[in-house]
């Protein structure tokens, strides 16, 4: 098994740059989002095409970003 | 990898590919969680869950002598194993592996450069079985804490500046506009920085494939924000993982002599009781 049609792209969400990694295994396609800075992963999700796995990254994303904070300085 | 300071501790993907199943290697993925190993790993890899294997979840502290022993013991590592590590995010919590791996004295540790990232990009074979382990001895050695950094130290340091801070997060985080990374639980009462540090994220020593820039790149993006290794250095981030990544930068890819992981990192300063914090970015009187 390995990791087929690898690609990242990067959108906004909530305001955040975000990093969405996309790729099939086997039958099934994986997503991850991160946060582009700092890296750091926000979710993993699962679905039968690519649009599904980051349809459903891309939900979960929002939902954490959204709760982020921004203080003055 | 030859124009690092000590290439010995980083192997590529091309060669785990050629020696994972090897007896007297241990290649071990290592993560926030197990999630990602279970999609599918380097074929003979193990997994260690950073929340639960590599921390003491009791105490916020890392792993003791014995936990150590324990963990290396039951993971089939011997002290002669040579072990590679790797994981996602660019190896955050495969350096903090590596570094643990190298306060209790295992001889032979390395990072698989690029991590999972690479290895996965690149179209490598992935396994979903998790091999049979045999368990081992293992004795570790004493805690080796020239290389970690403990509150009183880092308190001293920014007072009387015998060492350089660096704080690896964003600069969102460095200037206290963001409390933790966007979308991540805050785990701190106030923002800012240590006063003094430079902001130099972990995420700068990395190519877009996840690989280590090159010594020379490296050399200049620290040399540029004066980070030298003529003086010791402090590196530190939110919970300690990210700057274990530049500590494993700036010890074995730059070869600086003494260079120390601040573990407690701003989840700790950033809940002090009358601590000292800048807000914005680094003061002009704390560059070089």
């Amino acid at each position: 098994m390995k990791a087929e049609e690898y690609q990242e792209r990067k959108l906004t969400v909530a305001g955040w740059e975000v990093n969405l990694t996309s790729y099939r295994l086997g039958s099934e396609w994986h997503c991850k989002a991160d946060n582009v800075s700092p890296g750091a992963a926000l979710c993993r999700t699962l679905g039968a095409t690519r649009e599904e796995a980051e349809g459903k990254a891309l939900e979960r994303a929002e939902e954490l970003l959204g709760r982020t904070n921004r203080h003055g300085v | 990898m030859a124009d690092y300071a000590h290439p010995e501790v980083l192997v590529s993907t091309e060669w785990v590919a050629a020696h994972s199943a090897d007896p007297k290697i241990r290649v071990v993925e290592v993560d926030v969680d197990t999630k990602a190993y279970n999609e599918g790993h380097v074929p003979g890899a193990i997994a260690w869950a950073w929340n639960t294997q590599l921390c003491d979840t009791v105490r916020r502290d890392i792993l003791s002598q014995e936990q150590f022993a324990a963990l290396m013991g039951s993971s089939g590592v011997a002290p002669d194993t040579t072990l590679v590590i790797y994981g996602d995010n660019n190896n955050w919590f495969a350096a903090w592996a590596f570094w643990q791996a190298k306060i209790y004295g295992h001889a032979d540790v390395r990072l698989m450069n690029g991590g999972r990232k690479k290895w996965l990009s690149e179209g490598r074979e992935l396994s979903q079985e998790t091999p049979h382990v045999t368990p081992v001895a293992y004795q570790a050695h004493p805690a080796d804490l020239s290389l970690r950094a403990f509150l009183p130290h880092v308190q001293d340091a920014a007072a009387h500046r015998f060492a350089a801070l660096v704080d690896v997060r964003s600069p969102q985080e460095f200037t206290g506009e963001i409390l933790a990374p966007p979308g991540l639980p805050e785990t701190c009462q106030r923002g800012g920085h240590i006063p003094g540090a430079r902001n130099i994220p972990w995420g700068k020593a990395c190519n877009d494939d996840g690989s280590f820039k090159s010594a020379d790149e490296l050399r200049i993006l620290y040399n540029c924000e004066g980070i030298d290794g003529s003086k010791p250095v402090i590196a530190y981030c939110r919970i300690g993982e990210r700057s274990s990544h530049t500590w494993f930068v700036l010890k074995y890819l730059l070869g600086f002599d003494k260079v120390t992981n601040y573990d407690g990192s701003w989840t700790e300063w950033g809940n002090l009781v009358g601590a000292d914090v800048e807000r914005g970015a680094a003061s002009q009187s704390a560059k070089g």
